[in-house]
């Protein structure tokens, strides 16, 4: 269970630098908003060409190691799912 | 002249233990197969074929994930006598209807008997056959248990002539542009007759490819030439590659691999997106030839693969290229291999003004990468616009002939004779010849090339005029080369009716969205701009080039 405290937090810490990357780097779009809920991975969003840079990010902003065969939308396919996961690892 | 089928049986039968073909697959240990694993498992498929009376020479059409499934239903058709044609599998990106619209066309044109596919992907084969459907028979790959004795029934695949089809590829159109390259026996063999020595191939040679089979490049170079040659195979998917390039690096590594043909934008993904802490004990002293193939090739791609890698035993040798189509099989040149690649620099004004290939240095030069000289059983030719030979340093179309060309566009005759002039097949690309050896310089048709896929801009202006507020058919779409990525980059221009502006971007984000799920590429750069922007021909089509000079016109750096 994600208390109400924690998922503010989570908004806060992992959310939006993940929000920025994707808009900035991998959509080339920096003014775009992406819904926490929003599909990342099966709706073509991120494309499979970035998902690599995805999980270098992931590494390097919060030493969270997601590994290549996890990089699907099983795994996650939205920023809140996504972040989930970094927060469980942390 | 042997055939497929026949060279693969003879495999089975000279040498059955030999180990042909490891395959890689994620939290699995790596799969030997040997010809007789190979042999035996394709013959299940064979015999479920010829029990539902699948006829020698009808096409099936197969539609299965990378791996040991596909390996064998390819073979076991091919045993039956049929004629294999592998089709991409559904990803997740893709959307299910579009999917299945091309599907459609697909089954209209190739007029296939069969069909093997997956069990989860059953329900949509039978729903885009409809009624009155060529199909007979839809064969679910997780039924077929691997159990055949080879008994000596006959197989029907080898009585197969050479002149007989082997199988058909298929180019990448979405809209009903497929193009099915019919391909015979001897088509192949003679390719690999003429290709095996331009590239010194030879029996302590392993292929390492985490290429697509649906393509030519990763059909033939990475699958059909070393199982024929009997050339090690390292096989991975691509699905796995593109989410961790540096298995292709520790797998030349661990078997010892000598050869890999790459897309030119693979070079810049692997060197830019591997981990130092992937690479660690990597040894790639034994890779003699890294080939480059499939899209425009980039000077700048190999110096910084060469930089990335030299610190693990790259050679800088080891770097080849090749210009290919389906059409010959697959090659049609190769650089790279008795000498480096030779480097052109020619001036860009005179390319572009006049279409000449003049040397030059310093700031207005180009360095373009020679894609070698043709392979011994091809000739190449420089056409001008009314189809007559250039002379050497002119830029036209390139025009090939060869032993190896296709049969046909499968049920296209058309589409077929279009392609050909006095005997020489037209290939849309062009280039110019300089001391025999050739040199690619864009393409005479507006294809785009993006990661080693054809894209045609007229499918993807098709889709977006579905989306509403663009204004129908006013939308262009064409490619910007990219040397960061290796690739180019699609650009989307689309006239609107909606009259705030305020509104643009949402439509914008539509169209990205529509195209992403709808095609083979992610769209990034959608341009949209009032009625009245796009320039059009005096036949009122849009111009899509003329666009692009408009388009990069009012682009400002970063903007």
């Amino acid at each position: 269970m994600i208390t109400t405290l924690r998922l503010i937090r989570l908004m806060e810490e992992i959310i939006s630098p993940l929000s920025d990357y994707i808009a900035r780097e991998i959509l080339k779009q920096p003014t775009r908003r992406i819904d926490p809920d929003e599909a990342l991975i099966s709706s073509g969003l991120v494309d499979s060409f970035h998902l690599v840079d995805l999980a270098v990010f992931v590494e390097e902003q919060f030493g969270v190691r997601i590994d290549d065969t996890e990089l699907t939308a099983d795994t996650f396919d939205s920023l809140r799912s996504l972040a989930t996961l970094i927060a469980d690892r942390r | 002249m042997l055939t497929v089928a026949q060279t693969i049986f003879r495999h089975y039968q000279d040498t059955p233990g030999k180990v042909c073909l490891t395959l890689l697959e994620t939290r699995q240990p790596d799969k030997p197969i040997t010809y007789d694993l190979l042999f035996r498992a394709s013959l299940s498929y064979t015999r479920a074929l010829v029990e539902q009376r699948v006829q020698p020479g009808e096409v099936i059409i197969l539609i299965l994930p990378h791996g040991e499934a596909l390996v064998y239903a390819f073979f076991g058709a091919v045993l039956a006598g049929a004629v294999p044609a592998i089709m991409p599998f559904l990803t997740e990106k893709l959307s299910p209807e579009q999917y299945h619209r091309s599907l459609k066309a697909l089954f209209a044109v190739t007029r296939p008997a069969a069909v093997i596919t997956s069990s989860d992907f059953l329900s949509e084969v039978q729903r885009a056959m409809g009624t009155d459907s060529s199909v007979r028979l839809v064969l679910d790959a997780g039924q077929i248990a691997y159990q055949a004795v080879a008994d000596g029934a006959p197989l029907p695949g080898l009585q197969r002539q050479p002149s007989d089809l082997v199988l058909l590829q298929h180019s990448s159109g979405t809209t009903g542009l497929q193009k099915g390259v019919a391909l015979s026996n001897r088509a192949v063999f003679n390719q690999v007759e003429a290709y095996a020595p331009a590239i010194q191939l030879s029996p302590q040679d392993v292929v390492v490819s985490w290429l697509p089979l649906y393509h030519d490049m990763g059909l033939i170079a990475g699958f059909l030439m070393p199982l024929l040659t009997g050339t090690h195979l390292v096989l991975m998917s691509p699905f796995d590659w593109v989410r961790a390039p540096y298995r292709l690096l520790q797998a030349v590594s661990r078997y010892k691999g000598t050869l890999s043909w790459l897309p030119n934008f693979a070079y810049n993904f692997c060197a830019q997106k591997i981990r130092p802490r992937d690479l660690e004990n990597v040894d790639l002293s034994s890779w003699r030839a890294v080939i480059n193939c499939s899209e425009p090739m980039y000077w700048s791609s190999h110096a910084q693969f060469l930089q990335r890698f030299q610190p693990y035993g790259l050679r800088p040798q080891a770097l080849a290229t090749c210009y290919a189509m389906a059409e010959n099989v697959f090659a049609v040149t190769q650089g790279g291999i008795d000498q480096p690649v030779r480097v052109d620099e020619i001036d860009r004004r005179a390319l572009q003004e006049q279409r000449r290939a003049t040397p030059a240095q310093g700031n207005g030069a180009i360095k373009m990468l020679s894609a070698g000289r043709p392979i011994h059983n091809t000739s190449v030719r420089i056409l001008d616009d009314h189809g007559a030979p250039l002379p050497e340093r002119r830029v036209g179309e390139i025009a090939l002939q060869s032993n190896c060309l296709l049969s046909s566009y499968y049920n296209r005759p058309e589409l077929t004779s279009q392609s050909f002039r006095d005997g020489w097949y037209l290939t849309g690309d062009l280039g110019y010849l300089a001391d025999g050896e050739v040199f690619i310089t864009g393409r005479k048709k507006d294809l785009i090339i993006v990661g080693g896929k054809n894209i045609y801009p007229q499918d993807l202006e098709y889709l977006a005029g579905e989306v509403p507020g663009v204004h129908p058919g006013r939308v262009a779409v064409f490619g910007l080369p990219n040397e960061t990525t290796g690739t180019e980059e699609v650009v989307l221009v689309a006239e609107t009716d909606l009259p705030d502006p305020q509104s643009w971007p949402t439509l914008a984000d539509e169209l990205r969205s529509v195209i992403t799920r709808s095609s083979d590429i992610a769209l990034r750069r959608v341009h949209i701009v009032p009625y009245g922007w796009l320039l059009k021909t005096s036949s009122g089509k849009v111009a899509r080039r003329a666009n692009r000079d408009k388009y990069l016109s009012e682009q400002t750096p970063h903007a």
